[in-house]
Order: C-alpha cells, then structure tokens, then sequence
C-alpha cells in the first residue's frame, strides 16, 4: 500500500510540455530519491503534487494520496493538505524564510493556520519542533529573526516548519544543494532520524548521485520530463540498465586524464597575507570589531603546477582570491608574481596583470549580455594592446575551447551554461598566461557538462603549460584536477600536501570531517556493470 | 535600535542645518541688498536704512544667520514686513488649514490606493488588474489643479454639494471639513493613482520570493499570504513613496489652496512673494522644508518598526 | 499591453508634431487679440473655441506645447547630465567619502520640491520659464543620481566587472563600457516618466505664475486664466487640460511600454 502514488502525470507549461508519463510509488516511512540534472522536470514534479505549480501548467494523470487524488482537489482542500499531511521544504534556507517574522511565529504558524492548537499551544509546540530539528531553546530563542541565523540553522527551521503537523510526506526539493558539505551532512542526518522516528516518508530531490545513495531506499532517475529508470536504490545504480543512469553515473565522478609537467621555480608566492574587514559595532559606543577574513596565508606555486584551494563558505578563500589578481589590497603580507608585487588598481603594471587570468563560477553573469562574443573574449587585450589579428587570436582560441571560430559574432545569450564557461576560458586564454584562477569554475554546471569542462581544462594545462588556482568548495573536483591542495578554514591553511596523500591520510581534524561529510556511492557500488554480467 | 535612531537623529540635524544655510545664501544673493528690494526702487534712503537696520544688515552675515537660526530654535521666525505681525503667527493661523488639508488628502490617497493596489496585485493580470491600472495611468496624468476646477464645476456649481472655496475656519468643524473635501479630493487622487501603483509593483515583487512558497507550502490560502506575508513586506518601498508623496501633498497644497481661494501656507507665501516679504518666504520655506525633513526622519523610523534587519544592523 | 503602447507611442507624437508645426505654422497667429471674437464654443472656424481675448484655442496648445516640452525636455537633460554621472560615479566608489557625499547632497535636495525651489528663485529673480527649467531640472538630478546609483550597484557585484577588472581596466572605464550601457534602458523609461512628470509640475508652476510669463504661451497660464470664466465658457478650462493629461499619458504609457520592450527579464519570460 502505497502512500503516494503517481500515475502518469504530464505537465504542460504555456502549451510546452515539461512532464510526460511520470509514474513512481512512495512507500509510508520511505525515503524515496528523485534524481536528474537541472531542467529534467524534479521540482516540477513535486510541485505538481503539492498543487503549487505556477499560472500556466496544465496536468493529468493521477497522484493518489490516501484516497484522494491531489491532482483534482479543490484548492480549499489542498490548503488543508498542504503543511498538514505534506510538508515541503526548498533550495535555498537564506531566502525560505519570511526575513521580517520570528522564526517561532513562522514554525507556530503552521499549527494555527490548520487550527491544531491555540496560540499558546503553538508556541509550546513550536518550541519543541525546533529543539527536534537541532535548535534548542537557550541558544535559540522563539524571538529570533531569519537574519540572525546561518543557511544551515534556516533550514532547520524550515524543516520545523514542514514537519510541525507531523505530516506523513515531507518533500525536500535540493535540501542540501545551497549548504557547505558538513552542513549538508547534518541536515540529511536530522533528515533520516525525522523519518525513522515519525513515520514519515521523505521525496528527495537532487541532482547529487551520491546523496540518493546514502539517503533513499528507492530511486528514479529523470531526465527530460521522464522517469527513464527507477527501483531499489543499490539495484539501480549497480546495474545502470539505461545509458542515461550509466552516462549520469561516470560523470558525477569523472577523473579527467592528466598529464602535468611542474616546471622548476616559483610562479606565485603568497607571503604572510593578511587581511581584516571592520564590522558593524556591537552597540552604540563598543569599537568595530574585527574580522580576519584571511589570517597569515602563505602559499606558493609552480609553474605548470595545479594547486587547490578548498574550504567552506566564508572561511576567506574569495578574499584571498581577490587579493591574488590585484582586486583587493593586503593589510600586510605580499603577493609575488614570477617576483613581482601584486597589488591592487592602478599601482599593478599591465604587463604583470596580463600573466593572470582568472574563470568565475557564474556563467550567466559573467559576460557582458551587450557584446557579442568576439568583444568578450578580447577584453583581456587591453592589458597587451590589441593584436592586429585579434579576430583571429579570438577564433583560435574559440576553436580551443571546443566551440566555432563563427561564434564570435553571437551575443551570450544564444549559449548555454557549458558553453559560456568554455567562453569565459577562451577569454583567459586568449593573452596567453601563466596563471589562471578558477574560481568555483565548475560548480554551476551539471555533472555531464562539468566532466566536459574538466577534460577541457585538464587538456589545455597539458598543451600550455599552465598553472591553476583551483577554488572549490567542492572536494571530488578539487581531487580531480589538482596536484596539490590547501585546506582553508577561518582564514587560514589547515593543511596543506599532495592531493592523494591528502585525501587518502587527511591529518587535520577539519580536512577529516570535510572529507567524511562528502556524500560517496559506495565503492563496491561503482564496478562495472558490464565486467560483472559477463 | 538606539545605534539607529542615534543616526537617524544626527543624519536630520545634519539635513537641517544645511538645509538653513541653503535658504539663507539664496536669500542673501538678492540683487542690490534686502531692505532696497524689498522696498522697491521709489523707497528714499532713510526708510531703506530704517529697514536695514531693523532687519539686522548691518550685522556681519555670519552673526546674522546665527540670530536667524537662533530665532527660529525658539519659535521666532522674525516679522513680516508687510503684515508687522510675527511671522510665527502668521503661519500658525494658516497651518490650521494646509496641515489638515494635507493629512485629509493623505488618508484619502491611502484609502483609495490600499484597497486598489490590494485588488490588482491579487488579480494580477485579469480584468480587475487591467481596469485599476488603466484607471491609475489617467490618475498620474491629471494635473491636480486641472482636476480640482473640474471638481468645482461639477460639484459646487452644477450640484452645488461642496463649497467652491473659501475656508470658514474650525468653529464648526463640519462644515470646515466640507471645505476642505474637493481640494483633499483633488490632492489625494493623483497621489492615490502612483502609491496603487507602487503597492501592486511591491506586491507582485514580494509574492515571487522564495517566502511565499514557503507560506504556501504550509498551507496558506493565497489570500492568507497576501495579508499575513506579502502585504509587510511589501511595506518598505510603499512607505518611501508615501513618505514623497508628503512632500508633494505640502507643494501640491500651495497650488490647490489657490484653487478653492484657501487661507493656506500657499496662498501665504504666494502673496509674500508678490509684496517681496522676503522674512515670510525665507521661515515658511524653511518650515516647509523643515516638515520635509522630519516626515523623512518619521519614515525611516518606520522602516526599523517593520523590519527586524534594519534594527539589529549597525 | 501591445494597445496601450501604441496608444501611448501615437499620443506622444501627436503632442511632438504639434510642438513642432506649431514652430511653422498655427491655424491663428496667437499673438493677436480680437475682443469682438472673445469665448466662442468650438465651431468650424474654431476647433476648440477661442479664450477671452479672443485666440484660437487650438493654435494656443499648439504654441504652449511648445513651452511645457522644452521645458521639460531641457529639466530632463539638466537632471540625466548632473545625475547619471554623480550616480556612476557614486557606485563605483560604494561606500567611499564620495558615495556619501553625493547621496547626502542628493537627500537634501530631496528635502526641496520643486516647488519650493520655484518659490525661492522666483522669490529672488522673479518668475519666468527658465526658473522653472532650473527648478524642475535641479529636482531631477537626485532623481536620476539615486536611480542610475542603484542600478549601476547591482551591476558592479556581477563577474563580468571583476572580468573587466582583471583585464586591466578601470572604473571610470567600466562604467562607460560595461554599466552604463547596461541600465541605459531603465535610464531612457525614468528619462520618459520624469519627462512627463515635468510637463505636469511646468502647468502647476505657470497656473500660479511661478512659470511661464505672458506673452509666452503655456498650458499651465492658460487654465490660470481660464479659472475665473470656468462657468460661463468650460471650454476655455478643459481643453488645456485635456491636451496635459493626454500628453502626460501618452509618456507615462509609452514609457511603460518601453520598459517591457526593454527589460530583457520581461522579454525572456515564457
């Protein structure tokens, strides 16, 4: 008997269609995976259950749930199934959360809107939701507002908020996908106890093959609006009966091939670097408080050599990277170039300027949305003078990173996310450096196209050369292209080695937990299908 | 909070301060000097004298502005040359009539512009929303003078339902507030027409937050999160523009008053201008800009009442 | 939407052809007065009745056309030429002593309508059109400064600023090459709202004589002085009035309509 039972739903949106023929089964007290790359249709499907899909969507199909099928209720009855028997929870906890409300009005709220308690009940009840979620009361008072809280603490709240009724399905839509990698350990942890002792079944949504496998029971892999394969979660991911399950599946940890060659000498050295930012004081009189957003850093690179730099959010690896390409002056400590100063504005000679590039995580927000590509990508001539053959230079380098020589004269909204990080790396290229700063380079981009990226990436070191800064937060892509790797926390290097040794023996206590916090599937999970069958 | 207010506090004396200084150099730059124009050109030497010694000019103009600013500190704003009477009494009996005129139209424009604002964002899209915003499209466009003559004809000459103009003052005040009606009518619709506007924009922006679907997650009605979440928030940028629109009702009071012929601020200053009574334009500009300054000061503290962010930070 | 546009886009060059004809030709010349002809209704001879000297209605808001949008255009280019500069400039230095002063200059005018900055020119200098330029044109400075500021912030927090900052290049350059161009669309849909917003606050000046001085024609003076006769020729008070509000409104839709057509957020959407 199954709690939730779709039966092939299909979704238009604007007459286009988004869902097609989607039927899966939840089980009471199951936690059940639903797993894709962006666009594949996951949070459309849970929306479409929870009846909350934008103007515009037309459905049909079925989602049974106890009897009812919550595609053709009323929306009076919805709202009384809505935080009631399903509760939902989102991507990102910074923006979840009402910011102008009490996190206990907000958790109360829940019971008085369904009229389960008094207000004073609420409250009681609400206190308790959030000491279960892991947010006691004397640390957390019902009076605090979002603002005070972090990302992680957020989503507990929300949490609280979903399951304060004792809902019988909670929908987590990326749960995690916004939090740093021990964060997101714990919030999974908190999320397997609330289905273990509440009886309640959990719909996870996200794009991370790891996650799914240590979290759900059942999985379905999407893609394109379908389901194209599901069942008992180990069973699918050891066979990868369907192309798409088994090219989802070597992406998500795709090791490029490598071949560096770490030249002698030392390209960039990071001396002592410091730097401190004022905040706001305390109270009216108090002085400014400090903040050491990078604490006595030092690091060096080699030509040729691929160092990574990983740690959490907010532990100063931004910082540092402004301050490397000259963006943001040191308090104290020096940044060397081949033995030159790096410093910020004008002071920095173009010359030196131009050995440095640097790729930024966004693709969207990276190019200028009114030139065309060939405009974009020759920026960086401005520190050498441009070439008379630019246009060339710019084809060439097109050509490099997989893309046409004709798509220069394309504005960047006719390229997809891949393809714009593929740009942003013809535009580094394209003066020729010694050193490039990738920063979260890959981290916007779904797994297939990532692997592309990396595979880029890893070409082009070998064909020119050249040394990477590579920042992540992200540790699987960090062991994947790096040589060497920094571990960051609170401002400073914790650790510091050659990237296996690293995460084979991590000695720090932090790098220990970072790597325990990372979701793997199995190794035993991951032998080749193929090898065993025959 | 107190960090806030503390800044709140010096940012308006700050503002006021400057803004004296302003007010007092635009005066000073008179052509020829204050007494002589004031005068006129047939005043003999003597009087012109007399009045610049009365008027303090031979004061250096450092100690001059002191005892101008001084002054107004405690409530003397000097005396009107034209009226001899003390310019502070002379604004007080007008401000009887412009400040209610002011605060009139003010609660008409929100109680116009609420319910609209309210009713488009809800039906965002369909007719209700198409009607309101055409109709507010029309209210931007009218200049507000244009439209109070319209109103007199209408009805004070053709129905004969509210007085053409003139102010009986406050000994009956229902019959003052029957005065006072077209001209806050004519005042308040304009002003209704951009804050419904701005409402439905801030409302729409609101409702697309992630908060929302939170809310509704829960099992909100769309109309529980209308009122309970959307409508706060959405508070900030609606209080900016009514904290504007204060301005405009005081600047569109000066031209209404000369509408309806009411003894206002307006009609005060515009017959100091025309008899050169430069004492009474420089105090009721300041008292303008003064009033100004503080509905500022009143919205900022509004923003730190409804949002938590603004009271913790700094 | 696509009606309202047109409709905004035809209203705004009827009021633009009128304005120029009117620098050629007029059906009446309206300088000369003609007593015996003083309050007609609309007839043939006159489209729109004549006022009480005796002038042609219609040639009058063709001539006052003239007045209330150069006027307006002119406060506009005051405002976009101070404003859009100090606020460049203001963003790209955030948070510096040159953010702060600009703003605080800009808060302070706030604190002076333009009405009031009217009344202290007029009050010194007499009333003409000019003054009334200057006044709306200094209100409009802090408008354009605060709008192109915020604008311009969200701009700077992008990649591709630290892109163009990495290639060397700098903030002065950047906001001509990379930010200015980006919110010159929401510069030319503020640049029509506050256009339209001008030729209203130019009527209220001139009606109570702030504004435009006779013999200069202006919409404004012509409902001023059509107030006392309101009764016996309406005529005299709605048309001037009529030809501001649809004025005023063809800007307002057009600008709206501008704003759709230009927000690429809006143009994108499915």
């Amino acid at each position: 008997m199954s709690l939730l039972s779709v039966r092939d739903l299909s979704l238009t949106f604007r007459a286009a269609p988004i869902l097609s023929g989607v039927s899966f089964d939840i089980a009471p007290g199951e936690v059940f995976g639903l797993v894709g790359e962006s666009g594949s249709g996951k949070s459309m499907t849970a929306l479409a259950v929870m009846g909350l899909l934008p103007n515009g969507s037309t459905t049909s199909g079925q989602a049974g749930f106890a009897g009812e099928n919550l595609l053709s209720l009323t929306e009076r009855r919805m709202t009384a199934i809505r935080g009631n028997e399903i509760g939902m929870i989102f991507q990102e906890p910074m923006t979840a959360l009402n910011p102008m409300k009490t996190i206990g009005d907000q958790v109360a709220e829940t019971l008085l809107i369904h009229r389960a308690a008094s207000r004073t009940e609420a409250r009681t009840t609400a206190r308790e939701k959030l000491a279960r979620v892991g947010l006691p009361e004397d640390r957390f008072p019902l009076s605090l507002y979002p603002h005070e809280l972090s990302g992680g603490q957020r989503q507990r709240v929300a949490i609280a908020m979903a399951i304060a009724l004792r809902p019988r399905l909670l929908i987590a839509d990326e749960p995690t996908t916004a939090l740093d990698v021990t964060t997101q350990a714990q919030i999974l942890d908190l999320l397997k106890g609330l289905t273990r002792d509440e009886d309640m079944a959990l719909m996870l949504i996200t794009h991370d093959l790891a996650v799914v496998a240590g979290m759900a029971e059942h999985v379905a892999v999407m893609q394109a609006g379908q389901i194209v394969e599901q069942g008992a979660t180990e069973a699918v991911f050891r066979t990868r009966s369907q192309d798409y399950t088994r090219r989802l599946f070597a992406a998500s940890d795709h090791r490029p091939v490598r071949k560096t060659t770490v030249r002698e000498g030392t390209l960039l050295a990071v001396e002592g670097a410091v730097r401190e930012y004022t905040l706001p004081r305390p109270s009216a009189f108090a002085p400014h408080p400090k903040l050491r957003a990078v604490d006595d850093v030092s690091l060096t690179i080699r030509p040729g050599e691929s160092l990574g730099l990983v740690g959490e959010s907010g532990c100063g690896k931004s910082t540092l990277t402004r301050a490397i390409l000259g963006l943001d002056q040191l308090q104290s400590g020096a940044i060397r170039l081949d033995g030159q100063a790096v410093s910020a504005g004008h002071t920095m000679p173009a010359g030196l300027r131009a050995r440095m590039q640097v790729v930024f995580q966004d693709p969207y927000g990276s190019f200028n949305p009114r030139h065309r590509v060939a405009r974009l990508v020759a920026e960086p001539f401005h520190l050498t003078g441009t070439p008379p053959d630019a246009r060339d230079r710019v084809a060439a380098a097109l050509e490099e990173v997989g893309l046409q020589a004709g798509d220069m004269d394309r504005f960047i909204h006719e390229f997809s996310g891949g393809q714009r990080q593929r740009i942003a790396i013809a535009r580094a290229l394209i003066i020729r450096p010694d050193l490039i700063v990738l920063d979260e380079a890959v981290s916007a981009l779904d797994v297939r196209v990532r692997a592309q990226v990396l595979d880029l990436l890893a070409r082009l070191q070998e064909s020119h050369g050249l040394a990477y800064l590579f920042i992540s937060h992200d540790l699987s892509v960090v062991r994947s292209i790096t040589d060497r790797v920094l571990v960051m926390q609170s401002g400073r290097i914790v650790e510091e080695g050659a990237t296996e040794e690293i995460f084979a023996a991590p000695h720090h206590a932090y790098t220990k937990r970072l790597i325990t916090a990372t979701p793997r599937i199995p190794d035993d999970w991951k032998e080749d299908s193929h090898a065993r069958r025959t | 909070m107190t960090r806030y207010l503390l800044r709140r506090l010096i940012s308006l004396a700050v503002s006021l301060l400057v803004a004296s200084l302003v007010i007092f150099a635009v005066i000073e730059v008179v052509p020829g000097d204050p007494a002589s124009y004031m005068l006129g050109l047939n005043a003999s030497e003597d009087t012109v004298a007399a009045l610049r010694d009365r008027l303090g000019l031979n004061e250096p103009v450092g100690l001059r502005y002191l005892h101008w600013v001084a002054g107004m500190a405690q409530g003397d704003f000097g005396q009107s040359y034209t009226y001899k009477v003390p310019v502070a009494d002379l604004v007080a009996d007008r401000l009887v009539v412009s400040l209610p005129l002011a605060l009139y139209a003010l609660a008409l424009a929100v109680l116009v512009a609420f319910p609209a604002g309210l009713l488009a964002a809800s039906r965002r899209g369909r007719a209700a929303d198409t009607a309101v915003m055409g109709a507010t499209q029309v209210g931007i466009a009218l200049p507000n003078f244009w439209f109070a003559m319209l109103l007199v004809l209408t009805f004070a000459l053709h129905w004969q339902i509210f007085p053409a103009g003139g102010f009986p003052g406050w000994t009956d005040p229902w019959t003052g507030l029957r005065a006072l009606t077209l001209p806050a009518v004519a005042l308040a619709l304009p002003q209704a027409a951009i804050l419904a506007r701005v409402l439905r924009s801030a409302l729409i922006e609101t409702l697309g937050q992630d908060y929302i679907r939170t809310a509704r997650a829960k099992g909100l009605t769309r109309g529980q999160t209308m009122l309970r979440h959307a409508l706060r928030n959405a508070m900030i940028p609606v209080l900016t523009i009514l904290g504007m629109q204060f301005s405009f009702l005081l600047a569109g009071a000066i031209i209404i008053e000369n509408v309806f012929y009411l003894p206002g601020l307006g009609r005060l200053i515009f017959q100091a201008i025309t008899q050169r009574d430069l004492i009474v334009v420089e105090s009721v500009v300041m008292i303008l800009v003064f009033a100004v300054i503080l509905v500022t000061f009143l919205v900022d503290l509004a923003y730190a009442a409804i949002d938590p962010r603004l009271r913790k930070r700094e | 939407m696509r009606l309202a546009f047109t409709l905004g886009l035809a209203l705004s060059l009827a009021a633009l052809s009128a304005t120029l004809v009117s620098l050629v030709w007029t059906p009446y010349d309206v300088t000369t007065l003609s007593i015996a002809n003083k309050l007609q209704p609309p007839s043939p001879d006159h489209w729109l009745g004549t006022d009480h000297f005796g002038r042609d209605i219609a040639s009058m808001l063709m001539a006052g056309a003239r007045t209330s949008i150069a006027v307006a255009l002119v406060a506009v280019g005051i405002g976009m030429g101070l404003g859009v500069p100090l606020g460049l400039l203001a963003a790209a230095n955030r948070g510096s002593m040159t953010d702060e002063v600009v703003m605080r200059s800009n808060d302070l005018i706030f604190a002076f309508p333009s009405l009031v900055i009217a009344i202290l020119i007029t009050a010194v200098f007499g009333p003409s059109a000019v003054n009334a330029i200057i006044a709306i044109g200094i209100f409009n400075i802090p408008v354009f400064a605060r709008f192109t500021r915020g604008g311009a912030l969200s701009l700077w927090t992008l990649d591709y600023i630290r892109a163009a900052e990495v290639a060397g290049k700098g903030r002065v350059r950047i906001s001509a090459e990379h930010i200015l161009p980006n919110i010159a669309n929401l510069l030319i849909v503020q640049g029509t709202i506050q256009f339209s917003l001008g030729i209203l606050a130019e009527a209220g000046l001139s009606y109570v004589g702030l504004g435009a001085q006779p013999p200069t024609p202006s919409w404004g003076r012509m409902l001023a002085e059509a107030q006392t006769m309101a009764t016996i020729a309406p005529h005299v008070a709605i048309f001037p009035g009529l030809a501001i509000v649809l004025t005023v409104l063809g800007l307002n839709l057009l600008g709206d309509g501008l704003r759709d057509r230009l927000d690429p957020r809006l143009r994108h959407a499915p």
